[in-house]
């Protein structure tokens, strides 16, 4: 089985060499990524896309690609397609889900390809080769500690949480753990899917709820941006912070404007596809070892270090 | 007595059941506030009603286009993507003409808007009608369109309007007359129109016609592809009217914005008594099932029993409880 796919590797590799002599050095990196469907995602391509057009600038040698795909099982295709073309040196991944993109990637690896996983790991982690991703905990956790300081440990939460997935336990998870440990009461959480109007919607009700709230969280900024208009439209005043959590461009820019609602800002950022990227470029030019798992922390961004976090052409 | 006079011309002896028809929705939502009550007296405040009724404005506006397509025995799942579309459209025109017309953008946006409702209308009902695809199909594909469309704007991001007209926009929502918030006046206006045009009009009566039986409509001269297509149309406008004041509510237009309102549109349309196989429509009805849909959602933050992750699952319980009173009150 090995040996056949060996041949026909072989077979294809002198095929695309006598195609085009000059390319044929070349590096292939492959970079297979969820199409843009809302703001994150369309960060995500953002940033590959630049990522993609600064190497191929920077290192002749290298040649990188960029698909987007808008399913899971577009995503399978979309690596069937590209590895039966020509011989991949390396996959970057960010998949739309573990299980099903799995055994695809698997198959590219057996081929011979790097693999780079980002953001949402495989089922089987031994497949890649190096990894990249956010710390979701993280998120929840620099976000708690800082309400928990400003408030001096009291007051009244309410949290919006968004699609029942893992990365949104685990950002509730970090959340809840360190308010746990001071004197601080979360009133409320519920799911408003990561989506401004039924954020709006959300903190309307919560408004209408509860008489005093000192502070909201809304895991994701899109969602934030709901809640500011429902706490501008209500008129109350004792809310002191509307906290988000991604890194979205408007929400940075109120950090550096020094909102006094939202000093701050916890990243989660797309640009990790571009960490990926440039490191597994890495592999190939500086002949650096990469080999591993990269987590990206989740730092407070504050008025300070915000401009290190801002991209205003980016759609996100 | 108008309405006395006319109905046994149309449908003889069933007044008495078009009565309750017409009364059922409201019942339900009667009952649905009494619970409320029960729930958290906090329900019934004016801040608490007021906001929900706002919020029910968009699917309440939609719907009403939605009951003339749907007593025409057509459907549409393309109003969530198409509001999207227009609210993208209208913005990037609004910001586009900002420089040189200032506030006088907005109103001119507003024209762009309902122009291409009805232009998204005409395509929806020309694919059905000439094109003789099914309504589902057909409004499935121009679904996925109108929704690839509005992602394609923005990259996948965010189209924001201009800072300068958010302001003097934001009234159309935020604002109130004699004490309404403007998006109930709109859509209270918009139902008073569509009933107008429903129920004491020839084409109201076409639309009925046409809804209840093609075949024997066709034979009595009525064109079953003209006025299928104007109710796509009127779908179309009323689209456009949701998404004007649906704009200066959070100032942007994304890819998820109006993900799902078809179901929610539909459900309206259903709830309030028109049959989803076509015939008489219920505009004030519809009107109703699209605030007791908000309503039960408002519901669910406001009451402590239902957990977070069971709440869709009670939404759904209380839509076939709140079309069983429907049922049993007739």
């Amino acid at each position: 089985m090995f040996k056949g796919n060996l041949i026909a590797a072989t077979l294809l590799g002198t095929l695309l060499m006598t195609g085009s002599a000059f390319s044929a050095d070349k590096k292939v990196i492959a970079v297979s990524i969820p199409a843009a469907d809302h703001g994150w995602t369309a960060g995500v391509v953002y940033h590959a896309q630049a990522a993609a057009k600064e190497i191929n600038a920077a290192f002749p040698g290298v040649e990188v690609i960029v698909k987007t795909s808008p399913s899971a099982t577009a995503q399978v295709s979309a690596i069937e397609d590209l590895s039966a073309g020509r011989k991949l040196d390396a996959l970057v991944i960010l998949p739309h889900s573990s299980e099903e993109l799995t055994t695809p990637v698997k198959a590219v690896k057996d081929a011979g390809a790097f693999v780079t996983v980002v953001d949402r790991g495989l089922s089987d982690p031994s497949i890649q080769d190096l990894y990249v991703a956010g710390d979701n905990i993280a998120v929840g956790a620099t976000t708690a500690k800082f309400l928990v300081d400003k408030l001096g440990g009291k007051g009244n939460l309410v949290v919006l949480r968004g699609i029942p997935t893992v990365i949104d336990d685990e950002r509730i998870k970090g959340f809840q753990d360190v308010i746990a440990k001071s004197d601080m009461k979360i009133l409320d959480i519920q799911y408003a899917n990561w989506n401004s109007d039924e954020a709006f919607k959300l903190m309307q009700d919560y408004l209408a709820k509860y008489p005093h709230i000192d502070a909201v969280w809304a895991n994701d900024d899109d969602m934030l941006l709901g809640v500011l208009e429902a706490v501008k439209v209500s008129g109350r005043k004792e809310i002191k912070f509307a906290l988000g959590g991604n890194g979205m461009k408007e929400i940075v820019k109120k950090v550096i404007d020094g909102d006094a609602v939202t000093p701050i800002e916890t990243p989660y950022p797309p640009s990790m596809i571009k960490t990926a990227i440039y490191l597994t470029a890495a592999q190939f030019v500086g002949q650096a070892p990469v080999r591993g798992t990269v987590k990206l922390d989740a730092p407070l961004i504050t008025q300070a270090n915000a401009r290190e976090y801002y991209f205003p052409d980016s759609p996100f | 007595m108008s309405a006395i006079t006319e109905t046994p011309t149309l449908r003889p002896g069933r007044e008495l059941n078009l009565n309750w028809a017409d009364l059922g929705p409201f019942l339900a939502l009667g009952a649905l506030l009494a619970i409320g009550f029960v729930v958290n007296p906090d329900f019934l405040s004016a801040t608490n009603l007021s906001n929900v009724i706002t919020r029910s404005a968009f699917i309440a506006i939609i719907a009403v286009g939605a009951t003339f397509v749907i007593s025409s025995g057509g459907l549409d799942l393309s109003v969530g993507s198409m509001a999207a579309f227009i609210t993208g459209v209208t913005i990037m025109f609004m910001n586009r003409l900002a420089p040189d017309f200032a506030g006088l953008s907005i109103p001119m946006g507003m024209a762009i808007a309902v122009a291409v409702g009805v232009l998204c209308g005409l395509a929806n009902g020309l694919i059905v009608t000439v094109g003789k695809i099914e309504p589902f199909i057909a409004t499935l594909g121009t679904m996925g369109i109108f929704r690839a469309l509005i992602t394609y704007m923005s990259d996948g991001g965010t189209i924001p309007i201009d800072r300068a007209l958010r302001d003097i926009y934001r009234p159309v929502y935020f604002g109130t007359f004699a004490g309404i918030p403007y998006p109930i006046l709109i859509s209270l206006l918009v139902a008073a129109i569509a009933s107008f045009i429903l129920y004491k009009t020839k084409y109201g009566r076409k639309c009925a016609a046409v809804g209840a039986n093609a075949d024997v409509a066709r034979y009595s001269g009525i064109s079953v592809v003209k006025t299928r297509t104007i109710a796509y149309v009127i779908q179309g406008v009323c689209v456009a009217i949701a998404a004007i004041c649906y704009v200066p509510r959070l100032g942007a237009a994304t890819p998820t914005t109006g993900l799902l309102w078809e179901l929610q549109v539909i459900t309206a349309v259903v709830i309030g008594g028109t049959a989803l196989r076509g015939g008489k429509g219920h505009v004030w009805g519809t009107v109703a099932g699209a605030v007791i849909l908000e309503l039960i959602a408002n519901l669910m933050v406001l009451s402590d029993y239902v957990s977070e992750y069971l709440v869709a699952g009670v939404q759904g319980v209380i839509i076939i409880i709140a079309m069983l009173i429907q049922r049993l009150s007739k």
